[in-house]
């Protein structure tokens, strides 16, 4: 164990300081750092800005089209644009299905689906989540049955989905459906908690995750319906999607049939791993303080902010733990992924309540997302501030809710 | 940064844990309460005899001259037991303040202390509030070559058995100021030095200690006479680092006492470790000892960095966080116990003890959360909010 300062973290911090402020548009990062859901331009005009520099997946594998970084890499990185106001890139695309596919694809799938990825040409939803399959995933309803005409062998897919993040985005949809023609086998309780722990679940024959593929459905295919979900912040990034026979061609179903569920854990352990948000936390955290120093300089709010700096201290000592231990196995001795979610979403909820507290009653106007911020009544830093602390709610819900989370922790310990 | 173990560490840590697991069951801790000191001479004596005393003192003077980090090993791994020995102030203190003291000094200290042969107690006479070592409350001044101190502190822990005290004394000035302090190495049973010693909660030994012009040569003093504070300073840091290491190693157990208990408790029919209520309990707590483990590490860290107000900030950050898990997870282990927990033969009970009175050592959560709240933190602000 050592702690001596490391000099080329260093010089990778100041080269991607550097690319940032040469590069990211000024009124891209205002209007990301008030904290509104990131525009579908921006999305894309960035994803191209960092396509260009060979950065816009610091995820994937060299062989891939990523940059090769380590993982610390990737946290200063990731650190060094939240700060700065980058917007994100295709959250889905990049983190969740990109992996899946060169992980789990054909050659035809990486080489159909990565390099527009890669390039801001194309955006992807979740379909996993259903109305009746939150945190328990695998009683999914949603069915694909095999068919055949003259344009080859292909699956219809019914049912419907829903909280696909910036569905009304994307071009693509990969989705987790049934392909063994029954009902989610019911099973004997306690409930295997599927959404948060897929591999875990009982191994009994009506396992009801066997019978699950992986599917990539093109969002324009006839038969699909797009809803906005407005959420609680009153903005529309989610949204369900309804399937009424729509026809997927076989080639594009990710792994054999009745396997998907090996790439839904697959990608939920990469959406649960490593997802502090340590970045977003201290882009939070500075612009409460920031605020509390103009607006409500007192010091009990002053100790309060104080915690949040102590708490993320040990957050982000943490997170650097765990990418320094996970190595390339993906795996620490201590489950930590379920505890950095669990700590680094509840931060944020805690910043972001205190954000609200520092703005009192000048928070209250629900602030028009797209007015320029002159237009505005009460201070330039009031916008986005009360909207995104009741979006910010939802961090402790999806994924797995923090609930299923701890159950995931104390099974590490108890084993029950 | 790198997290994995040497070769030289893990053969460390694990002498460490094989004299605990050895040398330090429950029942034998609660032995080595009952001896006159309130700790076990002969644990002391294997102590030195692994090198554990010197492990921070320079090597040519027979420690092993290892860094912050090694330290944090050792102390984790102590933490397990809840030694009732001074660790703390003579491997650990002691090793910072006397890198100030001059070869004639070292030679005449430190083998001795490397040897097990003396025991440091740690006086600065801090505050109110405690925490505050600026504002000693002890009063040195000059007696031709060699000084006079005068003063008090109480609940100095180990000062009933300390062959020597290490204390800060004001020279000029008051209250609060940085300059004017000076640290001088105290032999104990020197005339003026009065010792009234306690038993703590924990099953230490504490003493009210009293200083009345007492005489000291010249060569009691440590490093420069009015610039002591970089010095106590950095004892003070290095001793918050050691404790929330040792703080991890009583989480530790907390957590294991606590999750044996659950398996092996059945209530309704079923472990208690089935009831999911009891299970976010211990998750909160497994959570609660990470963080604390993060910190610890931490610390170690920022021991090294030359800035003293970055390390000061940062080394406050540690006690506040490390601090209130102790809290957490020493309280709610012994809430999982059940009635067994409030009981003296049930050893949750002594973690408890242990975590409730380390999180006062060094001024607590509340007063360093000020620190680091007057400080400005770590996070700039936003330029633009």
């Amino acid at each position: 164990m050592n702690f001596a300062p490391d000099s080329q973290a260093q010089a990778f911090r100041a080269e991607v300081r550097n690319f940032l402020r040469d590069h990211l548009p000024a009124g891209m990062a205002a209007r990301t750092l008030r904290g509104y859901h990131a525009r579908k331009d921006d999305m894309v005009a960035w994803t191209r800005i960092l396509h260009a520099r060979g950065w816009s997946a610091p995820h994937w594998p060299r062989e891939h089209g990523g940059p090769g970084w380590t993982p610390l890499q990737r946290h200063l990185f990731e650190e060094e644009c939240a700060v700065a106001g980058a917007p994100p890139t295709c959250t889905s695309a990049f983190m969740l299905v990109a992996p899946v596919i060169y992980h789990f694809g054909t050659p035809e799938q990486i080489k159909r689906h990565l390099p527009p990825i890669l390039r801001g040409e194309t955006f992807w939803g979740q379909g996993f989540s259903e109305p009746n399959a939150g945190s328990d995933l695998a009683s999914l309803k949603t069915r694909a049955v095999r068919g055949h005409d003259s344009e080859g062998d292909h699956y219809i897919v019914n049912g419907q989905k829903t909280w696909t993040t910036e569905g009304h985005y994307a071009d693509w949809l990969f989705c987790l459906v049934r392909t063994d023609g029954h009902e989610a086998p019911r099973r004997s309780a306690p409930a295997p908690e599927g959404r948060a722990d897929p591999g875990s679940a009982q191994q009994s024959a009506a396992k009801p995750q066997r019978g699950i593929s992986f599917l990539l459905i093109d969002a324009r295919s006839p038969g699909i319906t797009m809803r906005p979900i407005v959420s609680i912040d009153g903005a529309h990034s989610l949204n369900e999607v309804f399937f009424d026979d729509v026809r997927v061609p076989l080639d594009q179903r990710v792994g054999d049939e009745g396997q998907g569920w090996s790439c839904a854990k697959f990608l939920l352990d990469n959406e649960r791993a490593f997802s502090a948000e340590v970045p977003r936390n201290k882009r939070m955290l500075a612009r409460l303080k920031a605020l509390a120093t103009r607006l409500a300089p007192d010091p009990t709010l002053a100790r309060r902010v104080a915690e949040v700096e102590a708490e993320l201290a040990a957050l982000e000592m943490l997170t650097l733990r765990a990418l320094a231990e996970q190595g390339s196995e993906r795996t620490t001795a201590w489950p930590a992924g379920s505890i950095l979610h669990v700590l680094g979403s509840e931060l944020q909820q805690k910043t972001g309540a205190l954000l609200v507290q520092a703005l009192a009653e000048r928070g209250v106007i629900d602030y028009p997302e797209a007015a320029e911020p002159g237009a505005l009544p009460g201070p330039a830093a009031a916008p986005g501030i009360t909207a995104d602390f009741l979006y910010r709610r939802a961090v402790t819900i999806y994924g797995g809710s923090n609930e299923i989370q701890r159950n995931l922790i104390a099974r590490h310990w108890l084993g029950a | 940064m790198d997290f994995s173990l040497d070769d030289d560490q893990r053969m460390l840590q694990d002498a460490v844990l094989r004299l605990v697991e050895r040398d330090y069951r429950f029942e034998q801790r609660r032995g080595y309460a009952s001896e006159p000191e309130g700790f076990s001479r002969a644990l002391w004596a294997k102590a030195a005899e692994i090198g554990l005393l010197g492990l921070a003192y320079p090597e040519a003077e027979g420690g092993l001259g290892r860094g912050a980090v090694d330290v944090m090993l050792v102390m984790q791994a102590l933490g397990r037991a809840m030694p009732l020995e001074p660790f703390l102030p003579t491997m650990v203190l002691g090793a910072v303040v006397l890198r100030a003291a001059n070869p004639a000094q070292q030679a005449c200290w430190v083998p001795a202390i490397v040897a097990g042969d003396r025991v440091l107690a740690w006086m600065d006479a801090e505050g109110p509030p405690p925490g505050r070592w600026s504002d000693a409350a002890c009063r040195a001044r000059r007696d031709g070559d060699g000084w006079v101190l005068d003063g008090a502190q109480p609940a100095v822990l180990h000062g009933d058995s300390a062959d020597a005290l290490l204390v800060t004394a004001r020279i000029e000035g008051v209250a609060g100021d940085a300059g004017g302090l000076a640290l001088f190495y105290v032999d104990a049973r020197r005339a003026g030095v009065t010792r009234a010693g306690w038993r703590t909660h924990d099953g230490r030994h504490a003493a009210d200690i009293r200083l009345q012009a007492v005489r000291l040569g010249a060569d009691a003093l440590i490093g420069v006479a009015g610039h002591a504070a970089p010095l106590i300073a950095a004892a003070v840091h290095a001793g918050i680092a050691a404790l929330a290491a040792e703080a991890v190693g009583a989480m530790e157990r907390a957590l294991e006492l606590s999750v044996q208990h659950l398996k092996d408790r059945v209530q309704f029919g079923v472990p208690l470790a089935r009831q999911q209520a009891l299970q976010h309990r211990a998750a909160e707590m497994l959570m609660a000892l990470e963080q604390s483990r993060s910190m610890a590490m931490y610390a170690a860290l920022m021991l090294d960095e030359p800035d003293a107000a970055e390390r000061a900030k940062a080394l406050s950050a540690v006690k506040v966080q490390v601090g209130r898990a102790a809290r957490f997870v020493g309280q709610q282990a012994v809430q999982l116990h059940g009635g067994i927990g409030v009981t003296e033969e049930c050893a949750v009970g002594h973690v408890l003890k242990r975590l409730t009175l380390l999180e006062t050592e060094f001024g607590c959560s509340e007063h360093h959360l000020a620190v680091v709240a007057r400080a400005g933190g770590f996070v700039p602000a936003a330029v633009a909010a």
